[in-house]
């Protein structure tokens, strides 16, 4: 009897996250064969780039430290950024209602709900930027435009959200419902609302922080708030001023973001 | 007499209400507080933007307007666009892509379970709210500024605000790794970067991939704007469309980007699927 040869490696080595070499070498190639292409194609001008190193240094030196001198300006767009946040939520909250329903395939018209769906589709491919220009060019430079495009955004986000929750729901309380001669209002109302409100409003307060988020940039385009003020100073060089926003935009970014977690975790 | 029958003697009062009501007294008055609330906060945000109310009137003219002069969409201009969408999609690859690479230690940084101490801990969720609060755009505004304008900005400006975005989701997933499998790395003697590398980083993969996905398909969508701040792709030609009154460019372009948003959202829905 012959003991078989010990053909097993004598060091361990990690399973491989590729599942085989040979897998890991084409992913690899792959991803190189793809750096290739993409930076040979893309018009890249080296020279600016490198002068662009030592023109870093000098906008973070002029950046600190961030000038507060003029909070006046800063807290007039500020408020103005936080107004259009409230008021888009509220209004694509009230909004979002008809778009949800639409949209739920268990509630609505097989037409009316691909319409719907059609258009949820169509108005979340757009940046809030691009929607920004349309709104300004419909109804001047200033908030409104501002206030009308994240209304916009904000009721067919919460009108998606809406349509999935209510296909989510159980289907027995609304026949329950139904089975008492109730009309489609009273269903919704008693049977739809109490399983999706809390959900609702989760997503709800969630969409809020994302407006606040959304609304320091739609400025760039003149809809309004912090963001033109922001823009303004960086086309001015005005790079403390300009960091002074930025660390504002930040600190109320991050307040928002611990309000809506701590009111969601409050829902549940 | 059973246990069960009412005691005899005079009949108890009816208390309960003969009308059906959902909500009580004090549900009601607690909701109405709420809405009155909302609507207070409503009108506020709405007056305090002194809104021109003339901007309405004349809207569905300029509404009006606008259409007439899109329609009929200038097809020919679609040749023109190629390149700059093909621009598009690298800013956002490369963006993400070079957003992984400084995700991966950002999210070791910040989750409780892995930083060095309460100082690094520190150091990393300042990281990650920095780079989230700060829009792509406003990031974009800042490297224009920077390396001038181009592509390279664009690819900078995705690449960190992805870095907090993928590094958020990467930490919390290490802060619920099963750390029965850190233990048992841990007692072969492997050092630190060998445990994180063979005890968590396969534990966390399949929250990476994923969430490098998503974030790839949201950044198609940014990228499509961060040509109006300079930072290159397909926003540039837009913007410059726009300026120049040629609707009917603008919607050659706005119907360019409707198809690569919608086909790289059905592309990451479709791996993510398959991954998770």
């Amino acid at each position: 009897m012959t003991t078989a040869v010990a053909s097993y490696p004598s060091r361990w080595r990690a399973p491989s996250i590729f599942g085989s070499p040979s897998r890991r070498l084409a992913f690899w190639a792959l991803v190189c064969a793809y750096l290739v292409w993409s930076l040979s194609t893309l018009n890249v001008d080296t020279a600016r780039i490198l002068a662009g190193l030592p023109r870093a240094w000098t906008i973070l030196a002029r950046m600190v430290p961030p000038d507060f001198g003029r909070w006046e300006l800063l807290l007039t767009g500020m408020v103005e950024s936080v107004q259009i946040a409230i008021a888009a939520t509220i209004i694509g909250a009230v909004l979002s209602i008809p778009i949800g329903i639409a949209a739920a395939a268990n509630l609505s018209p097989r037409p009316l709900y691909l319409l719907a769906r059609a258009f949820i589709v169509t108005g979340r491919t757009f940046h809030e930027v691009i929607i920004a220009i349309f709104f300004v060019k419909l109804f001047g430079f200033g908030p409104v435009a501002g206030l009308l495009t994240l209304a916009f955004s904000s009721a067919i986000f919460l009108g998606k959200m809406l349509a999935e929750d209510i296909e989510n729901m159980k289907p027995g309380p609304v026949e329950a419902i139904r089975a008492t001669g109730a009309s489609f209002g009273q269903t919704f109302f008693y049977a739809v609302v109490p399983q999706v409100l809390v959900k609702t409003l989760g997503v709800l307060i969630y969409r809020l922080d994302s407006n606040l988020r959304h609304s320091t940039v739609i400025g760039i385009v003149g809809a309004g708030g912090i963001g033109q003020t922001l823009s303004a100073s960086f086309s001015r060089y005005d790079f403390d001023f300009a960091s002074a926003i930025l660390l504002t935009i930040a600190a109320m970014v991050a307040f928002g973001e611990w309000f809506s977690d701590w009111a969601r975790r409050r829902l549940r | 007499m059973t246990a069960h029958q009412l005691p005899q003697g005079r009949t108890p009062k009816r208390s309960y209400p003969d009308h059906w009501e959902r909500y009580s007294l004090r549900e009601r008055i607690v909701q109405w507080v709420w809405l009155g609330g909302i609507a207070i906060a409503a009108a506020w945000s709405v007056s305090a933007l002194d809104i021109e109310w003339a901007f309405f009137a004349d809207a569905h003219e300029q509404a009006a307007d606008l259409i007439s002069r899109m329609w009929p969409p200038r097809w020919t201009y679609l040749p023109r666009i190629v390149q700059p969408l093909i621009e598009t999609l690298h800013i956002a690859t490369l963006g993400t892509m070079i957003a992984i690479v400084f995700a991966l230690p950002v999210a070791f940084l910040a989750a409780r379970n892995t930083t060095y101490n309460q100082a690094t801990w520190l150091i990393g969720r300042a990281m990650l709210v920095l780079s989230r609060s700060i829009n792509t755009v406003i990031w974009g505004l800042l490297f224009v500024a920077i390396f001038g304008p181009g592509p390279v900005a664009g690819i900078c400006a995705v690449a960190a605000r992805s870095v907090g975005f993928i590094a958020k989701l990467v930490a919390e997933a290490i802060e619920e790794v099963d750390a029965g499998q850190i233990e048992a790395v841990e007692s072969t003697g492997a050092s630190t970067l060998q445990v994180y590398g063979v005890a968590i980083l396969p534990q966390i993969l399949p929250v990476l991939i994923g969430t490098s996905i998503y974030r790839w398909d949201i950044n198609v969508r940014e990228s499509s704007v961060l040509g109006f701040v300079g930072a290159g792709g397909i926003g540039l030609l837009l913007y410059a469309s726009i300026n120049q009154f040629a609707w009917s460019q603008a919607i050659v372009i706005l119907i360019a980007i409707l198809g690569i948003v919608i086909i790289s959202e059905a592309l990451s829905a479709y791996v993510r699927s398959r991954i998770v």
